[in-house]
């Protein structure tokens, strides 16, 4: 059993007591509401009989159903307006504040959280999300939950839990130009495979991983639960604290002080034990992309679509069918694949640094979108898209033929207009290359970084970055 | 009130293959509602459709399978999003216990905060009970919680389940919302010593 790292120091302090069944009664220090999660979990609260414990360390926002182009009340789509109606009621009537759009503070959950400093480090989080391990960048222990838990938060603040192992993922070396954030967790999942986290919490450590920004952290921990591990997290240190000094929810004065004392004392310890290491090195990584139907089939950007045999004999079924699905063939080289779709954004890599990486490939390309393909980027939230303005990426988008949209969770899960149609090959920025997840039933999905996705928007075919930046 | 769920039995429905995502059991359109209601039908559908135009059969769509109660899958079962329709969906089909070679955590505390019992067995054993049911999907199926066994026909496989949730459901606390409520004056006294709570709140 783990000993000392930060995940048993959370787990220590959030631990209310021991349930007659043997789990634990977890408190969670913020919980997120979007509204596809909650509305059930609400009237189940109503039906009880019951308010809401602890509504100030709550926040609700909006962002998987949210129109990217026309925003304007009520939405087209009857059942989209429902579901707005629904946690404008919910958050009104239980008192918890929600981000609206127009807010100036709306967007994907995951995003919003942070740029306001609410997600904080030493801090337990849940949110009706599986993407809520992104919060563990901060060195928060944070869950996704579904809509029983969403309720059970709502009226406790607590959760029913039972420990995680914990895996150290020490990543030594420091990834080499045009490689990103994204390649380094699509990386990892290739390796330790789509399953290899379940019952694990992640620690990602190392000088690779201390090397990056507070928002490529962000991306490697979002990513956690791809790889089956429920929560992922990278122990707080001076860039954790440099980025939280002045968000509108941090400490002032010398309560930030306090706090970053605390912060850092809770990361884990150089006598810390864990239940299991891996190590890998982040200068031999290369840009790499998704062929298959599951995060973890994916390759770097020189390599050919493996061969079934170059899997186990149990997984080889799965390949198949992803091969099916794709339409691709073994040996196939990825570099080159035409793309019909390119898509920048999502709680993965929706933040200002995405879209400034994806701008300056623009840029230093010079190119413009082919006809054959459409391309868009979505803000994370309000606030990124309003300092991508006032930067002008906007403008180098629409130079280069992408559209420009309002923030939300867009065509990551397609729960809005943005969809792919038929068998269209979208290459993404987001998480999951599952059958269907853009919005086709039959669509297929490639993911990367935001410059592997600008250039393929340019080149209309999957390309090397690497050829643009040197 | 408690339910005590201590055993399953009825007929199986195979859903073979690794990885089955939560997008897949219910594609993320169906998603734009308030309520559970109707999700059932819809289990499923994109694979459906697919394996249709293919001239194939999902399982859900075999009429041999209807009025099934004990879903067998095999490995990282329910992967992906966290969406309790998901397994609503499922249970809305008619399903009331679920055996696999594992789930994702997610998706096995939806399960589990339902009250459908989710077990683990070999991936040798899933395999087993799958080509039992295929071979006769009128075979009987027993899951028995006490006995950590799940009974095919004549033959015994045994199966897993946290020592905390097996209680759950033999104590029928798997809703947990009672005992959480229960400890809301700890849960009170607990968060008021921590630091994010008091000294830099």
């Amino acid at each position: 059993m783990s000993r000392n790292t930060l995940f048993d120091k959370v787990w220590d302090h959030h631990a209310v007591r021991t349930l007659p069944s043997g789990q634990t009664q977890l408190y969670i220090g913020l919980h997120m509401i979007h509204e596809v999660t909650s509305p059930q979990a609400f009237a189940w609260l109503r039906e009880r009989k019951l308010q809401v414990a602890f509504p100030e360390r709550a926040v609700a926002t909006v962002d998987h159903i949210v129109p990217t182009e026309d925003q304007a009340r009520p939405y087209a789509d009857g059942l989209a307006e429902d579901m707005m109606q629904a946690i404008e009621r919910n958050c009104r009537e239980f008192g918890i504040r929600l981000y609206q759009p127009g807010s100036g503070k709306q967007g994907v959950v995951h995003i919003v959280a942070p740029e306001q400093g609410l997600t904080q480090p030493g801090m337990t989080v849940a949110c009706g999300d599986s993407h809520t391990a992104t919060h563990g960048a901060f060195g928060a222990i944070a869950f996704g939950i579904g809509t029983s838990q969403v309720r059970d938060v709502l009226a406790t603040q607590t959760l029913s839990m039972g420990r995680m192992k914990v895996r150290r993922i020490q990543v030594e070396g420091r990834l080499k130009p045009g490689v990103y954030a994204k390649d380094l967790i699509l990386h990892i999942l290739r390796v330790l495979s789509a399953k290899g986290g379940v019952g694990y919490a992640y620690e990602f450590n190392g000088p690779g991983i201390h090397a990056l920004s507070m928002e490529e952290r962000m991306t490697i921990c979002n990513m956690a639960i791809e790889g089956g591990a429920r929560c992922g997290y990278i122990n707080p240190d001076q860039v954790t604290v440099d980025y939280l000094r002045g968000r509108e929810y941090a400490p002032t004065g010398k309560a930030f002080d306090t706090a970053a004392a605390w912060w850092l004392s809770m990361a884990s310890s150089a006598d810390a034990e864990y239940d299991d290491v891996k190590t890998f090195d982040a200068s031999t990584i290369a840009p790499t992309v998704t062929w298959g139907i599951s995060p973890d089939q994916g390759v770097g950007v020189g390599e050919s679509i493996p061969a079934k045999e170059t899997f186990a004999e149990g997984e080889r079924p799965g390949i198949q069918e992803a091969y099916d699905y794709m339409g691709f063939k073994p040996g196939q080289p990825i570099a080159g694949t035409r793309i019909d779709v390119a898509f920048i954004g999502s709680c993965t890599n929706g933040r200002i640094s995405d879209l400034r990486e994806a701008a300056k490939v623009l840029q230093a390309h010079g190119g413009t979108v082919p006809a054959s393909v459409k391309a868009f980027v979505v803000p994370g939230s309000e606030a990124v898209k309003k300092a991508a303005e006032a930067e002008g990426l906007h403008l180098i988008f629409r130079k280069h033929g992408f559209e420009w949209r309002e923030a939300g969770c867009s065509m990551c899960l397609a729960m809005n207009p943005d969809k792919l149609t038929g068998k269209q090959i979208s290459m993404s920025t987001s998480n999951r290359n599952f059958k269907g997840r853009q919005g086709s039933p039959e669509g297929r999905t490639l993911l990367a970084s935001p410059a592997m996705v600008a250039i393929a928007a340019l080149e209309g075919k999957v390309a090397d970055i690497r050829n643009v930046l040197k | 009130m408690p339910q005590i769920i201590s055993s399953v039995s009825g007929r199986g429905i195979p859903v073979r293959g690794n990885d089955i995502d939560t997008d897949r059991i219910i594609p993320a359109r169906f998603l734009r509602c308030v309520t559970f209601d109707g999700l059932g039908e819809h289990a499923f559908e994109d694979d459906r459709l697919q394996l249709k135009a293919l001239g194939k059969l999902h399982s859900f769509d075999n009429a041999s399978y209807v009025g099934a109660r004990l879903l067998v899958a095999n490995a990282n079962f329910g992967c992906g999003s966290s969406r309790e329709h998901a397994p609503q969906a499922i249970a809305r089909w008619g399903v009331q216990a679920i055996i696999a070679v594992s789930y994702s955590e997610i998706f096995h505390g939806n399960c589990v905060a339902m009250g459908l019992p989710a077990v683990r067995v070999s991936q040798a054993d899933s395999e087993a009970i799958q080509s039992a049911i295929e071979a006769d999907p009128q075979i009987a199926l027993n899951l028995d919680l006490n006995t950590m066994q799940v009974t095919v026909g004549t033959k015994s496989f045994p199966c897993h389940l946290g020592e905390g949730q097996r209680k759950q459901f033999l104590t029928g606390q798997w809703d947990a919302l009672g005992e959480l409520v229960d400890g809301l004056p700890q849960v009170r006294t607990a968060a008021a010593k921590l630091p994010y709570m008091t000294a830099f709140a």
